[in-house]
């Protein structure tokens, strides 16, 4: 498989990722690229395999449903770019 | 002072216990060792005053008998590690001056058991590369030469800083981490000694992602003993990383030179690629004479999937990935560029703040993840991953005791070299470490001899799951027939 240029430019988005004109093009090269290296599973016969889902099989362990941990919001706010209030500040979302 | 950062970690311990010299006075020679290295680029930032305070406490507490299993040995930590009150930026521009409130476990283990330490070592950015060309700090040069040149070389990566400071002797030794190939390559690169442990062996807890099902911490030594100290203080259980493995940790240094004799060692034939350089050929027969030697069985075996773990793993790690750097937002930490609206303050921030090898794998990632896409890439590759464990799970149940491969295609590349057009040549790098990250299994890289340009060339040994000290015993044959390896200039001075 491999993408156009309007792919490029709606991965990019969804990976919100600013992208301008002259990258998508090469971009669409070293996308194309990789892809074409990983289109080689094409040939692997996989009718009747289970895909991994734990690569060492373990029980994953539960823990008490209880807060151990916070009440310190001046700590988790202390690399922010901007906060205001013990909250993250944000542009308006709503309008 | 300078020959004190010729020791090795066990012949430090040594010598701290025997009052030869304190912790302070060999903490102090690696600084000394390091200001004058800065060509290297091996650290990212340095602690002196942190290094010293430690040493002291070291100090203190060997005068009192109350001596931790690494106290006093100076370390340096790959910069994706989690240093409480240190930067940290996994060697991206996007987590501008963070400074983690909290300690990884891995870190706060090492620091328990009496470590120093001395700085963040670079890496590739957010651990995506082969290089550590794609950190936004600046390439790390290889201590290294090729005979009669001064062209500088990569040492490997990503945990590339990791182990050009460890052969470099500005610590004694280094923390990385390993996703794909990431501690092996580099102490391929490098004359150094790193092992990949069993995927939960080490605690994640405070280690910046890349891929989460393929990411593990490990450590790079000067030596096959060294390794195994030093895993052993990092390993463990951890209740806040759900993956990590509630097992006793063994103790891995009992292990160095205990007897091989009628271990089965698989040689896969599929792992002589096509191109293979006839050196690394010879160096992997040399490398199961050395086995043989000590009283091991080698026999060919087939490992058939091996040709699609690379492809498989790039799927997988990309898919990981994407969803793993999607907090890089601007919003909770690191660098931000303001926009109009929120999405736009999103595109902005990760279009600048992210390097150009983050983003190509970012987006890969999401195209496999996106609607539409999803089953025939990323659930895939993950019945392909399915069917190359399966293939080691044979091996091992017909006998085998652990596998024999070379570490890496080639000798140390030069800057520059693999970074053009096409990403896919630098992915080949990991054509033999990849696999093992894909099935969980641990495997580690000794250095096994020269290259005819004198450029250090190592071999991996990959073992059953949580049998680590399996592959120190073996290490430790090769590092005994091979002998240790030590850059012959420091060109930096």
């Amino acid at each position: 498989m491999s993408v156009d240029q309007a792919t490029v430019r709606r991965v990019a988005h969804l990976s919100r990722i600013a992208v301008t004109e002259d990258e998508v093009a090469h971009l669409q090269g070293e996308l194309n690229a990789i892809l074409a290296f990983v289109d080689e599973l094409g040939e692997v016969d996989t009718t009747g395999v289970e895909p991994m889902t734990s690569v060492i099989p373990m029980k994953l362990p539960l823990r008490a449903d209880v807060v151990n941990d916070g009440f310190y919001p001046e700590r988790v706010l202390a690399n922010a770019p901007a906060g205001e209030d013990g909250f993250f500040a944000v542009p308006k979302v709503v309008e | 002072m300078s020959e004190l950062t010729s020791l090795t970690i066990a012949a430090a311990r040594e010598g701290l216990a025997q009052g030869n010299f304190t912790a302070t006075e060999l903490t102090r020679a690696y600084l000394d060792a390091i200001e004058p290295a800065g060509d290297l680029n091996a650290y990212v930032l340095t602690t002196p005053e942190k290094a010293l305070e430690m040493a002291a406490a070291s100090d203190a507490r060997i005068a009192k008998g109350e001596a931790g299993p690494l106290e006093g040995v100076p370390l340096g930590i790959k910069d994706n590690y989690a240093v409480e009150g240190v930067r940290t930026t996994a060697g991206s521009k996007i987590l501008g001056n963070f400074i983690p409130p909290y300690e990884s476990t891995v870190t706060g283990n090492l620091w328990r058991a009496g470590a120093v330490f001395l700085g963040k070592l670079n890496q590739d950015e957010f651990a995506m590369g082969s290089s550590t060309e794609s950190s936004a700090f600046g390439p790390t040069v290889n201590p290294w030469r090729r005979n009669g040149s001064s062209q500088p070389l990569v040492p490997g990566g990503s945990s590339g800083g990791s182990a050009a400071a460890v052969a470099a002797h500005i610590c004694a030794g280094a923390a990385g981490t390993d996703t794909g190939g990431s501690i092996r390559q580099p102490a391929a690169f490098t004359g150094t000694v790193g092992i990949k442990p069993t995927y939960g062996r080490c605690s994640r807890w405070g280690i910046i992602a890349y891929a989460s099902s393929l990411d593990q911490a490990g450590p790079i030594a000067r030596s096959v003993n060294d390794a195994a100290l030093l895993l052993r203080a990092m390993a463990g259980h951890d209740p806040k990383d759900s993956t990590s493995a509630n097992l006793p940790v063994p103790d891995y240094e009992a292990h160095c030179g205990a007897s091989v004799r009628g271990k089965r060692i698989g040689i896969p034939k599929e792992y002589r690629v096509d191109g293979m350089s006839p050196e690394i050929a010879a160096l992997w027969d040399k490398g199961a004479d050395m086995l043989r030697d000590a009283g091991a069985e080698v026999v060919e075996i087939s490992l058939p999937h091996t040709k699609y773990a690379l492809p498989a793993y790039y799927i997988v790690a990309l898919a990981e990935a994407s969803s793993n750097l999607a907090r890089y937002d601007g919003v909770r930490y690191g660098e931000r560029v303001p926009g109009r609206d929120i999405v736009e303050l999103y595109e902005k921030t990760r279009a600048a703040g992210f390097g150009d090898e983050v983003r190509r794998r970012i987006m890969i990632g999401t195209y496999v993840l996106s609607a539409g896409y999803y089953d025939a890439y990323y659930l895939k590759a993950q019945k392909v991953r399915t069917l190359i464990k399966r293939d080691f799970e044979n091996a091992f149940a017909e006998g085998i005791d652990a596998v024999l491969a070379p570490a890496t295609p080639s000798s140390a590349f030069g800057i520059g070299e693999k970074s053009g057009a096409d990403p896919v040549e630098m992915y080949l790098q990991d054509v033999f470490t990849v696999t093992l990250n894909m099935a969980g299994l641990p495997g580690i890289s000794v250095p096994a001899g020269l290259s005819a340009e004198g450029l250090p060339l190592g071999l991996q040994l990959i073992g059953k799951p949580f049998a680590e000290q399996e592959l120190f015993a073996l290490g430790q044959v090769i590092e005994e027939a091979a002998g240790r390896l030590t850059v012959p200039d420091k060109w930096w001075l």
